[in-house]
């Protein structure tokens, strides 16, 4: 792991997808960055619409008509993704980076058995693997998902199986071929709480079983804070944060990610005690205001905020926020603009 | 499974029971007979013919006679068509003329009708997609024999390569086949494609392509074995009615058939024939309404038969 630590895994450098409705472009995502080391997880944290599914689809190819990567672009291990010919696309999928979905209910063919599934994911990257190996790598994958009888599980179909442990089936197929990113798109958010907390507990020993990199994508703060070594807060297509989940957790520097944190319910909380919401409505896509778009929600909105989108701030080596209340050393500036 | 089985069973023979019932009376209401003639005949000899053929009793007893006849499996003889020969005879010497057009006709219309399904449902909105379903609506409109006299002008009389009439050569079997299938597949084309488009939506094909399947794995695997249970319901009692024959294709291209004997046994009110192949035909088409319910099972495994067939 050691000499892998200075390369990148997976480097997004100004990614931009669109939406083409009838109605106009909707920059889904308008220009985001990040990047992702080896074993690393980076949990993205977003309400709904904030592109951070749309973004992840992106890297794994399944971005589905109308939507398309207008410009930005996706390397991982120094290959650009939005380059790759078809074959080196379904190559690359379920092989190099797998990824598992919200609703595990439908996301598990109804009319074939969990082992046809689960052998399927195998056979198809590698067309040497005999099947006889192909159902025990597949039950070892069960059995590091929790599931104990393996044998009688490969023979049932999905609808015999309880929400969770699809989900825990999802997740074996997510790693039979052992890829270098998993990408987890609300993984828990379908699950009810105690269901919830179990999955998170199976993908954080599954992180330390396998050192691979997860990009964790939700919509609960909550979720993440466990799990997650960096944390990029995104809303309106765009990451408004980014730091590890300390600095996020901790430090909370951008307006949006305060509010987040604040509207969280809390163990401790009195009784009566009401969480604060985010005042608002989230930004209308298809016609985004100048400037920063949380400006309309935000609390500290100032003249410059409607105008001009913030430049990105940097609070530390691993820290930054796009907030125009960061960048302004004197107050003044902002006053004449 | 069993017990399920057993009840289908009891529940087809009473829907056949009421079938030949109710064709038997209504076949009687119509009127005339079977000797009527323009050269009619003496009312002696037709009061003998029909003492004959137990005619001349009541309906009902007549019914009553017939069934018990057929429990025998004694399905009476023609009267007229061909006189005194047993209807069973005659259904098995034209029924394999019948199956072999309709067999073609069958593998015809679901080998090619699913495929174009798919591939229209797979190219939605493309080029491909408008000229498919173009083809294949104009396939739902327009009648067999319409299909059956173009094929034959243009192919028979006009180019002259293929023979226009009979069974005696495999290229007989060309235009027949064709007409015959060329409604069902395009039927079964069109029923593929919506219920296709149902199933490429599903978060499970999204788990598939993520997995990294081949764009055809991802169709026929996943998204066709969803997308049956309605071109199965289809495609069952169509194998019926395309292995009897059609009365149409049979009589544009002069094949000794099944459908065209039917028709004719109607015309001449052969009673036995009319009779015979109503059954036979019937008995078919719930047999393999039987066959599709166990194939719903077989397709998808939630479907459970015992309690009606709920999911």
């Amino acid at each position: 792991m050691e000499e892998m630590a200075n390369k990148k895994l997976l480097k997004v450098n100004d990614l931009r997808v669109s939406f083409f409705t009838p109605a106009g472009e909707v920059k889904a995502v308008g220009g985001i960055s990040y990047d992702l080391n080896y074993g690393e997880v980076m949990g993205i944290v977003g309400e709904s619409g904030s592109g951070k599914s749309v973004e992840a689809y992106s890297i794994i190819g399944l971005l589905q008509s109308p939507g398309k990567v207008v410009g930005g672009s996706i390397e991982f291990e120094g290959e650009n993704v939005l380059e790759f010919s078809d074959q080196r696309m379904r190559s690359f999928r379920g092989n190099e980076v797998s990824m598992i979905f919200q609703n595990p209910m439908t996301c598990l063919n109804p009319v074939y058995t969990i082992g046809n599934q689960l052998m399927e994911a195998l056979t198809c990257h590698d067309k040497a693997v005999t099947k006889r190996d192909a159902y025990n790598r597949a039950r070892e994958m069960l059995e590091l998902v929790g599931i104990h009888d393996g044998d009688r599980r490969m023979k049932q179909y999905p609808h015999e199986l309880s929400g969770g442990m699809r989900q825990r089936v999802m997740i074996a197929m997510g790693l039979i071929c052992s890829p270098k990113l998993l990408i987890a798109d609300e993984p828990t958010t379908a699950l009810d709480v105690t269901i919830q907390a179990q999955i998170l507990e199976l993908m954080k020993d599954i992180r330390k079983k396998t050192h691979m990199a997860i990009i964790f994508i939700t919509h609960n703060l909550g979720v993440v804070a466990d799990i997650c070594d960096r944390i990029s807060v995104m809303y309106a297509g765009k990451i408004v944060e980014q730091g590890t989940a300390d600095e996020i957790f901790y430090n909370p520097s951008h307006p949006y990610t305060k509010g987040l944190l604040k509207s969280m319910p809390r163990v401790d909380a009195d009784e009566h005690e009401r969480l604060i919401p985010i005042e608002g409505t989230p930004v209308d896509m298809l016609n985004p205001p100048d400037g920063c778009p949380f400006g309309p929600r935000c609390e500290y909105c100032m003249k410059i905020c409607l105008k001009h989108n913030p430049p990105k701030a940097e609070l530390s080596a691993t820290h930054n926020a796009a907030c125009w209340l960061l960048t302004m050393p004197n107050k003044e500036e902002t006053e004449n603009d | 499974m069993a017990s399920y089985l057993v009840k289908r069973v009891l529940m087809a023979l009473l829907a056949l029971l009421i079938i030949t019932c109710v064709t038997f009376i209504i076949m009687n209401l119509v009127p005339g007979g079977p000797f009527m003639s323009e050269k009619a005949p003496s009312p002696e000899v037709l009061a003998a013919l029909e003492a004959k053929y137990g005619l001349n009793k009541p309906i009902g007893e007549q019914l009553i006679n017939y069934l018990k006849d057929v429990l025998r499996g004694d399905f009476g003889v023609s009267f007229r068509m061909q006189k005194n020969r047993p209807v069973i005879e005659i259904i098995q010497d034209l029924f394999p003329v019948s199956a072999r057009v309709g067999l073609f006709a069958v593998i015809n219309a679901v080998l090619i009708g699913i495929p174009i399904g798919c591939l229209a449902a797979y190219n939605r909105g493309k080029v491909l997609d408008s000229a498919l379903r173009v083809v294949m609506t104009i396939g739902i409109s327009i009648p067999s024999f319409v299909v059956a006299t173009l094929l034959l002008i243009l192919l028979s009389v006009n180019l002259k390569i293929l023979p226009g009439m009979g069974l005696t050569d495999w290229r007989n079997y060309i235009m027949p086949c064709f007409a015959l299938s060329f409604y069902p597949m395009c039927y079964i084309g069109r029923m593929t494609r919506s219920s296709m488009l149902d199933a490429i939506n599903a978060d499970y094909i999204r788990t598939a392509r993520a997995k990294g399947l081949s764009s055809g794995r991802i169709i026929f695997k996943h998204a066709l074995r969803n997308s049956l249970i309605p071109v199965v319901t289809y495609i069952g009692p169509m194998i019926a009615y395309l292995l009897t024959g059609g009365f149409v294709v049979e009589t544009v291209f002069s094949i000794p058939g099944l459908g065209r004997y039917f028709i004719q046994s109607i015309l001449n009110r052969d009673y036995p024939i009319i009779m015979g192949t109503t059954v036979f035909l019937a008995a078919f088409v719930i047999m393999m309404n039987l066959v599709v319910d166990i194939l719903y099972k077989v397709i998808d495994p939630r479907i459970n038969l015992s309690n009606g067939g709920e999911a």
